[in-house]
């Protein structure tokens, strides 16, 4: 029988194009710092880290956990690195969970981080390679074809990308961390902004942003702070193969995989029905509908339907990415982790002004690479 | 144990920027040697899985799905259907195509897997999912053990592959 676990602090920077005031060292300690003080904690009561970032090519520091160590408390202490592209983030919480769900440590403390302004990412994901034309045009390149082909799949009308670009950055006007802050947009500007991967606009794209985030898991018998836990409901990671005849692209089965495992653990027949928010890695507005898809909301072909009726809106059934989610705020190793800890925040009523009333049981996902590597909890208000 | 005088206090951060590069050896192995060795010679060649029986291009030497070694060498047709695509119109750095152009998955007649092919002598706004098209070759002194090998592809001029046909390689 597993401990049970739960998130007992929480810090985030302020996400920004370029934190030119600090190194990724002083990035991470702030957001590992705002952890510790929500959980009312001090560097020592800590017993390991895990830390996770996405590939070491981006900045071009290789195995940056070693010289973190320091900034992250962690010199003498047991301390882990997790690489899964860009679901790190919320695979290096659930390996922090497993730490203290083992019963080997009483309370980890898990950072993500990525520093972009330090780093040229579209690069690091287009390096020729002799096997494949040197065409791939960063992420966007990659997941443009796969999102008309569910446009094709499902007969989604064009309008849908744009909605959700507008959704996620109104989200993020009540979210005082987030990296974009446009509260002007509208579907037209979405619509006259910048073709950069068609179909896909500028305005449908994440940002590029430096920031970290940080959470402290505790064993039940440890736990601390002024806000109630987010118990740990459930926890799984997936993965599959990036290239195998046969593969469904738009449609994991990984991400199906993943999230029966996750809702089998919580005991969630119903994800629309009984989640109250999710926090779903969108880096891209059209992630919206193809996840709600294989996420379980909805029948196969239907997403695009409760992104278009407002089911996913703040003040819809089932809220999507309140925070503004990825497509606000993408420091992207730590963007998993960001799902993961706002579905922590709303269920333990931290969350402020993008606060879902009453949220009692949360959705964090994370996803990475093409598409291949997945990673999800479901947290709760109430003990498991 | 870190104290918050180890990092706080100190003078601004300062940086530097540095040229990016990339200097890489790359050893094939067997199945992609195959493949690599095929582009050489103008030929696309791709492996078969003994259990399922789906074609790989590139190979890399095993079915994922079945676990198998793929022993059996097939060469593919030089025409193949545009399963989907986007339009890549975002310089960047290392960059060595002119944009906008055509980013496509291409499903070569007789193989299981797309890959991905840059399409050309087509505007931009003329492509679409199920095209057929056809590899365009470099000169046949230039030929290289890459993908450089083949310039592009370009609409072969056969109908459109019919959306049921290539619907389960999306």
């Amino acid at each position: 029988m597993a401990e049970r676990c739960a998130v007992i602090g929480v810090g985030q920077t302020h996400h920004k194009a370029k934190r030119d005031d600090v190194s990724i060292a002083g990035m991470v300690r702030e957001a590992a710092k705002a952890a510790l003080a929500d959980a009312e904690l001090t560097w020592s009561d800590i017993d390991a880290v895990v830390v996770g970032k996405a590939p070491d090519m981006f900045e071009g520091n290789m195995m940056p956990e070693l010289y973190l160590a320091p900034a992250l408390g962690a010199v003498g202490k047991p301390m882990l690195r997790v690489h899964t592209a860009g679901s790190v983030g919320g695979s290096t919480a659930l390996v922090a969970a497993h730490l203290v769900k083992s019963g080997i440590h009483k309370r980890v403390l898990t950072v993500a981080y990525e520093k972009q302004s330090d780093s040229d990412a579209m690069w690091a994901l287009s390096v020729p390679q002799p096997f494949a034309a040197p065409l791939l045009a960063g992420a966007g390149g990659y997941f443009a074809p796969h999102i008309r082909a569910y446009m094709r799949r499902s007969g989604a009308p064009d309008h849908i990308g744009r909605m959700v670009a507008v959704k996620d950055r109104l989200n993020a006007i009540h979210n005082p961390y987030a990296h974009l802050h446009l509260p002007d947009i509208d579907m037209k500007t979405v619509e006259e902004s910048m073709m950069l991967w068609d179909p896909l606009r500028y305005l449908e794209a994440c940002p590029s942003s430096d920031g970290a985030a940080a959470m402290v898991l505790a064993a039940e018998d440890s736990l601390s702070g002024g806000y109630p836990p987010a118990w740990i409901h459930g926890a799984a990671m997936r993965s599959e193969p990036t290239m195998f005849a046969g593969r469904d692209q738009v449609n994991p089965q990984a991400g199906r995989d993943c999230s029966a495992d996750v809702y089998a653990q919580a005991g969630i027949t119903d994800p629309r029905a009984q989640l109250d928010v999710a926090e779903v890695y969108v880096p891209f507005s059209w992630y919206e509908p193809m996840w709600l898809e294989n996420l379980g909301f909805c029948d196969l072909g239907d997403g695009w339907k409760l992104t278009e009726a407002g089911a996913t809106a703040f003040d819809g059934d089932i809220p999507w990415n309140p925070s503004g989610g990825v497509l606000s705020s993408n420091p992207i190793g730590a963007s998993g982790m960001l799902r993961f800890l706002e579905a922590a925040m709303q269920v333990r009523g931290q969350a402020g002004e993008h606060q879902v009333d009453g949220a009692g049981l949360a959705l964090g996902q994370a996803y990475g690479g093409g598409s291949q590597f997945f990673a999800m909890w479901v947290v709760g208000a109430d003990k498991p | 144990m870190a104290d918050d005088s180890t990092i706080e206090g100190r003078g601004p951060v300062t940086t530097l920027a540095t040229p990016i590069r990339l200097d890489f050896d790359f050893t094939p192995g067997i199945a992609q040697s195959v493949f690599l060795r095929g582009l050489a010679r103008g030929r696309f060649m791709g492996q078969r899985c003994p259990k399922c029986g789906k074609v790989y291009v590139p190979s890399r030497g095993s079915c994922p799905t079945d676990g198998v070694p793929t022993t059996e060498d097939v060469e593919l047709a030089n025409v193949g259907t545009v399963t989907t695509y986007c339009v890549v119109n975002v310089p960047f750095a290392g960059q060595s195509i002119e944009i906008p152009y055509i980013c496509a998955q291409v499903l070569l007649d007789g193989a299981n897997l797309s890959f991905m092919g840059l399409i050309q002598e087509i505007p931009t706004d003329e492509i679409r999912m199920g095209m057929r098209v056809e590899a365009v070759w470099v000169d046949e002194a230039d030929l290289t053990p890459s993908l450089a090998s083949v310039k592009y592809f370009r609409p072969s001029g056969e109908p459109d592959a019919d959306y049921e046909s290539y619907k389960e390689y999306l």
